[in-house]
Parts: structure tokens; sequence; C-alpha cells
């Protein structure tokens, strides 16, 4: 793969691992001078990871980036950008409050000096009217005041601009996702314009279609390493959504597919797209790649269902955090505070805390779910993770709620943890509580009875009983052209 | 570990030993002679603050950003209007007391409606709130200093077997807001609140309700305080709570009530006005000039806090 050109950036088995996840596991990449490399996987796949060490950002635990043939020893960002690597991120990352031309001097560090206003306009200006021309953003508004698509616009023109420093590989991270079709258009012409005057780009989306059409070469990637690589003839849409989800083998864990939906109805919420509905006793996934709609559907279904003024007598839903720092766990509080904070109601009477009830409760709890430690009364932060999250576990279950909302309560939990909990969830489902279950990982999905998959924010499918599998998921998640 | 040493564990132990030392220090110039005297000053004075402090502790411990400003302003308040309306009829001493209350609950509910209605950051809706209730007691005050009623005169300045009246008053507020805070629901609801919001409300905890409560009951405490202290010092003045804004905030940091919310005790509360009664009175008896003993107060007071929040971040 080497020819006669020298690869601009060169990856070679590098491995990212946070704490027990790996994030990379032994990634190769390169890439070419002229080409445009598609990159694709579903969540967690990595894809955000070997961004980071490309752009240098992350610095691998082992493997090594090389660039033009040279071994980069103390590569970083501005290593990075010294090179011409720029990179157009998902999260949208210029100053609100400063203006586009303002901007534009703090991405280009050598742009100072007397008169650089007059400079920095010229540069961003003329990158706009190239990649997006006919485009009507005035260069001197705050960025603030832009429409989330004049922001990415800007934010495109910026990695593409030329101010000393030529762009030699830019790397795009789901740019088209708040553009409009014509605009992601002229954007992907442009890429083909730049690749075709030697450039090099990373083209990260969901949108399939655009991945085939616009890439050389395509890399699919899962579970931190890279899984195909092929060019992009060499794929259609649907070898492209076997190729994200055929490594995991089918069949781990036997699939107890069970048809709820006899049962009477216990909630339903108008969302947008299909309609949600929860029968007694069903598991129900939400599924879909990360961050469109699951998480704000769930805190959409409690905040329907309880009061902020005065306490509910019998509540309806209960809450599992998957983010448990930040709406989990009170950290000041001991372990049975912690989890008897949400069953108080049961706990007294007028009012009254019963002591000895509440920790009768919980020691009860403690042998069911297995909660490791000596003493109820020691500080919930002296459990692990895993065993934190179980009392949050024990917390939601030990109320008398029939509907139980989970909020991807699995991140960061042993996989001996998760296994318990998954017994102590289909045992409570048989016994007729209702789970509304948001997970990142097919293995979750796959252990629900129903399956909502969301994209942009609305519900886009819904798969039933032996439907419930993973190339269903991952076909109805990449679905859909954007609006 | 044994018993004693857990107490120095408890976050009120430093306040307690830095009011004892303060004490004992102020008697030794009289050589032990003043002993009764420092002491019944010290629980008369200190009772006012403790029923401010205790509101304010309750606010406090709703979490980062949670504070009532209104409680001078609400004192001087309730004050005149119940002074006004008793008329120094003994009779009228109750209603008095009814529509004293009655203010707290419009201030407090005032308060809240701000904070929650309106979005304004408690710290300015409360000051707001401070100016309208100053004003509309300088409205009903018009100057006059009315005179108690004589039976509520003798009983705020005279003792029950040796302790102060209204240190007695003071204590069975502190025990109701201990059993309100440790062995209730709502005491459970209000920490889990200063500890995390959004955690609380995923737990199906009613979050504006127990805000609101809160608010009511600090808002009722100083109103209550304001009409003891308006009856102890023989009538209300305009200028009567200024001194109580500070100190209702600093009685519940040297308490060693967590400021970031989430964690608070009474005990403390007990410790805190003391001891800020304590070393004002200490430094007088030893006769130092007026500039020196401000600072000495400041340097004082920080190093009573420093000692407890030194404690507070090695148990981390």
């Amino acid at each position: 793969m080497d020819g006669i050109q020298k690869a601009v950036i060169a990856v070679d088995g590098a491995k990212v691992s946070f704490g027990a996840v790996k994030a990379l596991d032994g990634v190769t990449l390169r890439v070419m001078p002229g080409e445009c490399v598609g990159l694709v996987g579903h969540n967690g796949a990595g894809k955000s990871t070997i961004v980071s060490v490309i752009n240098g950002g992350l610095t691998p635990q082992a493997g090594s980036v090389a660039s033009d043939d040279e071994r980069l020893e103390r590569y970083g960002i501005n290593a990075a950008r010294a090179r011409g690597v720029r990179c157009v991120f998902q999260e949208l990352s210029l100053c609100p409050n400063l203006s586009i031309v303002e901007n534009t001097r703090i991405m280009h560090r050598d742009l100072g000096g007397f008169g650089w206003r007059t400079r920095a306009q010229k540069i961003i200006e003329q990158s706009l009217d190239t990649v997006f021309p006919g485009h009507s953003i005035g260069s001197s508004r705050a960025v603030g005041d832009l429409s989330i698509a004049e922001r990415q616009m800007v934010e495109i023109a910026m990695a593409f601009s030329d101010a000393g420093i030529a762009p030699r590989l830019v790397i795009l991270d789901e740019p088209t996702s708040s553009l409009d079709a014509s605009l992601a258009r002229q954007m992907l012409d442009h890429v083909r314009r730049f690749v075709a005057a030697g450039g090099s780009v990373i083209f990260i989306s969901h949108i399939l279609h655009e991945i085939l059409e616009t890439s050389d070469r395509i890399i699919v990637m899962k579970d931190g390493r890279v899984v195909a690589e092929r060019p992009a003839h060499g794929f259609d849409h649907h070898g492209l959504v076997e190729a994200m989800g055929t490594v995991a083998k089918e069949g781990t864990g036997q699939r107890l597919s069970r048809e709820q939906a006899a049962a009477p109805p216990i909630l339903s919420h108008q969302a947008e797209g299909l309609s949600f509905k929860a029968h007694e006793g069903e598991i129900i996934g939400l599924a879909g790649l990360a961050g469109h709609g699951q998480t704000e559907l769930l805190l959409a279904l409690h905040a329907a269902q309880s009061g902020n003024w005065r306490p509910e007598r019998d509540p309806l839903v209960t809450f599992v955090a998957g983010d448990r720092r930040l709406n989990g766990v009170f950290e000041l509080w001991s372990i049975l505070r912690n989890f008897s904070i949400a069953s108080l109601g049961d706990l007294s009477r007028r009012g009254l805390i019963l002591a000895k009830e509440e920790e009768t409760k919980g020691a009860d709890w403690k042998r069911r779910i297995e909660i490791r430690t000596p003493d109820l009364h020691n500080r919930i932060l002296s459990l692990s993770g895993g065993n934190q999250q179980k009392v949050l576990f024990a917390r939601a279950l030990a109320t008398r709620a029939p509907i139980v909302l989970m909020d991807d309560p699995m991140r960061g939990v042993d996989v001996g943890t998760k296994q318990e909990v998954y017994k102590i969830i289909r045992e409570e489902a048989a016994r007729g509580r209702t789970f509304v279950w948001y997970s990142t990982e097919m293995d979750e999905v796959r252990l629900c009875d129903r399956v909502y998959v969301f994209r942009e924010g609305r519900i886009m499918d819904e798969l039933a009983a032996d439907a419930v599998n993973e190339t269903n998921i991952i076909t109805a998640s990449f679905s859909g052209v954007p609006a | 570990m044994n018993p004693f040493l857990r107490l120095f564990e408890t976050p009120w132990i430093w306040s307690w030993l830095a009011s004892f030392i303060v004490w004992f220090l102020t008697i030794m110039v009289t050589l032990g002679a003043s002993t009764i005297g420092v002491s019944q000053a010290a629980l008369t004075f200190a009772a006012f603050s403790v029923i401010v402090g205790l509101g304010q502790m309750f606010v406090i411990t709703l979490g980062p950003g949670n504070i009532d400003l209104s409680v001078p302003a609400t004192m001087t308040f309730a004050g005149t209007v119940a002074l006004k309306l008793m008329n120094v009829e003994n009779g009228m001493i109750l209603p008095g007391l009814l529509v004293t209350i009655a203010i707290g609950l419009v201030v407090g509910l005032c308060n809240y409606s701000l904070i929650k209605a309106l979005r304004i950051p408690p710290i300015i809706a409360t000051l707001s709130m401070s100016f309208i209730v100053q004003s509309a007691a300088i409205w009903t005050n018009r100057g006059l200093r009315i005179k108690p009623p004589s039976a509520l005169a003798d009983f705020t300045t005279s003792n029950t077997l040796g302790a102060p009246n209204v240190a007695i008053v003071a204590l069975l507020i502190s025990i109701l807001a201990w059993f309100l805070l440790e062995k209730t629901i709502y005491g459970r609801w209000i920490s889990a609140i200063g500890q995390s919001m959004p955690a609380a409300r995923m737990a199906g905890i009613p979050v504006d309700g127990a805000r609101l409560a809160t608010y009511l009951f600090c808002a009722v405490l100083a109103s209550v305080a304001g009409y003891l202290l308006a009856c102890f010092s023989g009538g209300a003045a305009l200028n009567m709570g200024s001194e109580y804004l500070l100190m209702s905030i600093a009685v519940v940091v040297i308490g060693g009530t967590a400021v970031a919310g989430g964690d608070s005790n009474v005990p403390g509360i007990w410790g805190a006005s003391l001891f800020m009664f304590l070393v004002v009175s200490m430094l007088n008896t030893y006769g130092l000039g007026a500039g020196i003993r401000l600072i000495m107060t400041g340097l004082i007071i920080i190093s009573v806090i420093m000692l407890a929040g030194g404690r507070r971040a090695s148990i981390r």
C-alpha cells in the first residue's frame, strides 16, 4: 500500500484504553495524499478515539503515529496543526461570543500582528465562498447569533481555510448532521475538489450513502478494531451495514422472546415519529446511535409522571441513572440512605422515618443484589462504580413503582455485575414490572422484548420478538436522510 | 474507635471548643466573679442568632446558591407590625404572635415565587424582597417607638431556673429543627436536594415543594426572632435586624454546616452563636480599642473556619 507517495498520517497498532474499557485495540490506518477515507462504525466502535489520536489530542498507550514516513515521538495538537491536520468536530468548537473574524484569528495563531482583522476576514470569506458558494454569512457577525447550520458551515470553512499552513488532512466528524441536503451537497463537492487537488480527508458520517459516494476507501470499525477496509466501490449499503455488525457472534445469550403485546398497556407517550407504548411486564429497549433522543424520552416519561410540588403517594415510574455523578448518587450520604431515598414513603409514618424498617429493607436488598460492603452505613463513595450502580438499581427496584426507566445504566459496569443485574431485571419483569431500557450496547438491546430505534430525536422503527437483532437495529439506526 | 475520638469527627465540635475557650478566657479576667453574668448574657444574645441561624441553615442546606438575605428586613417588619398591633396590651400577645408568623409565611412565599416564577437567583430575589419588606417596615413604623406589652417584656428579659427565657425558646425551636432534619422525610429531602438537584428529582423527591417549605420555615423563624427581639429590647427599631444578616450566615458556617449544601447540623449553630457573642465580649473585657477588636474578631472567625474546614478535607 505504500506506493511512491508518502502517507500524510500513518497510525500503526494504536492501543488506547480508559480503565478497563479498550477504546482502541491495535488500530492501523494510513491516509495517503489525494484520497478521502470514509470511517464508519456503531456506538463506541472507537471512531472518535482514533480521530483524537490523529489530531494529537490523545497519545496512544502503544503503537506509533508517523507522518511523511517520519515517526513522530512527541506528537501533540500543535505538531498536528503544524503538519496541516485540521478537525471539524461534532460538538461545535467556535467561541460564541466572538465574531467569525475573531474566531479565525484564534484558529490561526500566526495571523497576529497589525491589521490581522483585514487578513483574517479575507481568509475566512475566501474559504466560505469556495466551500459554500452563494452563502450569505457576514464575517463580522458574532458566532452566537448564527443558526446551528451556519455555525457548522463556518466551522467547515475554517478547517479548509489557508493562513500560512495549508490544510493537508481535514477530519470531518459528522459534518452534515446539521446541514440541509443542498448545503451537504456543496460540502461534499468541495471535499471532492479538495481531494482532487491533492488534499486528504477523513470523513465520518452515519449517513451511509454520503460515505459511499464521497470516499475513495472505507474503513469499518467495531469494538476498537478495524474490521473491514476496502475501496468504496467494493461496498454497497447493505454490505456496509453487515460489516458493522457481523463481528459479534449471533446468539451470545439466548434470547427469550416473549410476546407481551396482549398484556394490558400501562404507559403511552406521543413522541416525534412513532408513538411509544408500554405493556405490563414488558422489557422495552430504546436503541439507535447514542444521543439521538433516547435519554430525552426517558426524562419526558419521568417528568410526566412525577410531581414537583407534592409527594406522589403511588409513583408510577422510577428511574435508574446512567450518569451516576450527575443524577444518581448522593455523595455525602451512606449506602443505606442512598438506597432508601426513593422508597421513604413506604418506610415512614406521618412523615417520620422508621429507622428499623429502613435498616431491614436495606439489609434485605443488600443480600438480594449482593452489594459488596461490610456495612451499609459506609459512605456510598467507598463502593466501586459497579456496586454504586447496584445500589441505584436497588433504590429503583425497592419502590412500588410498576415502571422502571433505565438510562444506559450499565456504563462502566463490569461483566459479572451486568449478568447479575440482567437476571434481576428478567425476574422482576416476569413478576409484571415494566422496564424501559436505553442502552448503547447491542447485547443489552437484544435482551429486550421490543425495541424502539431512534434517529434524530424521533422513533424511526419498532422491532418486536424475533426481529430484534443486530442487523435490523443497525439498519434502522442508519436509515433515512437527515431533514 | 473510642467515643471520645469520634466526638472530634463531628462537624460542630470546633465551634463548641472555640466558644468554651473564649468563655474561659473571659471569666478568667475577673477570676470567675463574672461567670454567671457572662454566661447568661451569652445565652440571651446567642438565642436570637440561633433562631435566625437555624432558618438560614435550612436554606443553605438546599445547595449552592441558596441563601435568604431578607432575614434582617423580615425581623424588623415583624417586630414593628406586632408591637403596633399589640399596642402595649397583654391580651393581644397571641394575635401579635399569629400576625408575626403570617408575615413570615407571606415573605417566604414571595421569596420563593420570585425564585421560581421569575427564575431569579435566590441571592438577588431575597435581597430585592428585603428592600420591599424594609420599606414596608419604615412605612408602618413612621418613627414611632411602641413599647411591648409588659408581660412579654418581662418574659423575654427574665430567667427560669437561671436560664434566660429566650434561650429556652431557642432551645425548643432547635429541638424541633433537629427533629425535622434528622428524623423526618423532609429532612432527607432537603439534604438530598442540596447534594444534587437532578438526582433528587430523579429519585422522585418533590423538589419545588421541599424548597418552598424551607424558604417559608426560614422566613417564619426570622419573623419570630424579630418579635422576640423587639420585646426584649423594649421596642422595635428600624435597624434592629441589620447585624443579623452577617450573623445568620456566619453561625451556619462556623457551626460546621457545609456551605455547598446537603450536610448540616443543629448543635453547631449553638456553639457558633455563643462563640460570636463571647468573642466580642472577651475583647471588650480585655479593653482593646474598636479597630483592634474588629480585626481580632475577623481573624478568630477565619481561624475557626479553617480548623473546621481542615478536618472536613482530611475525612474525604
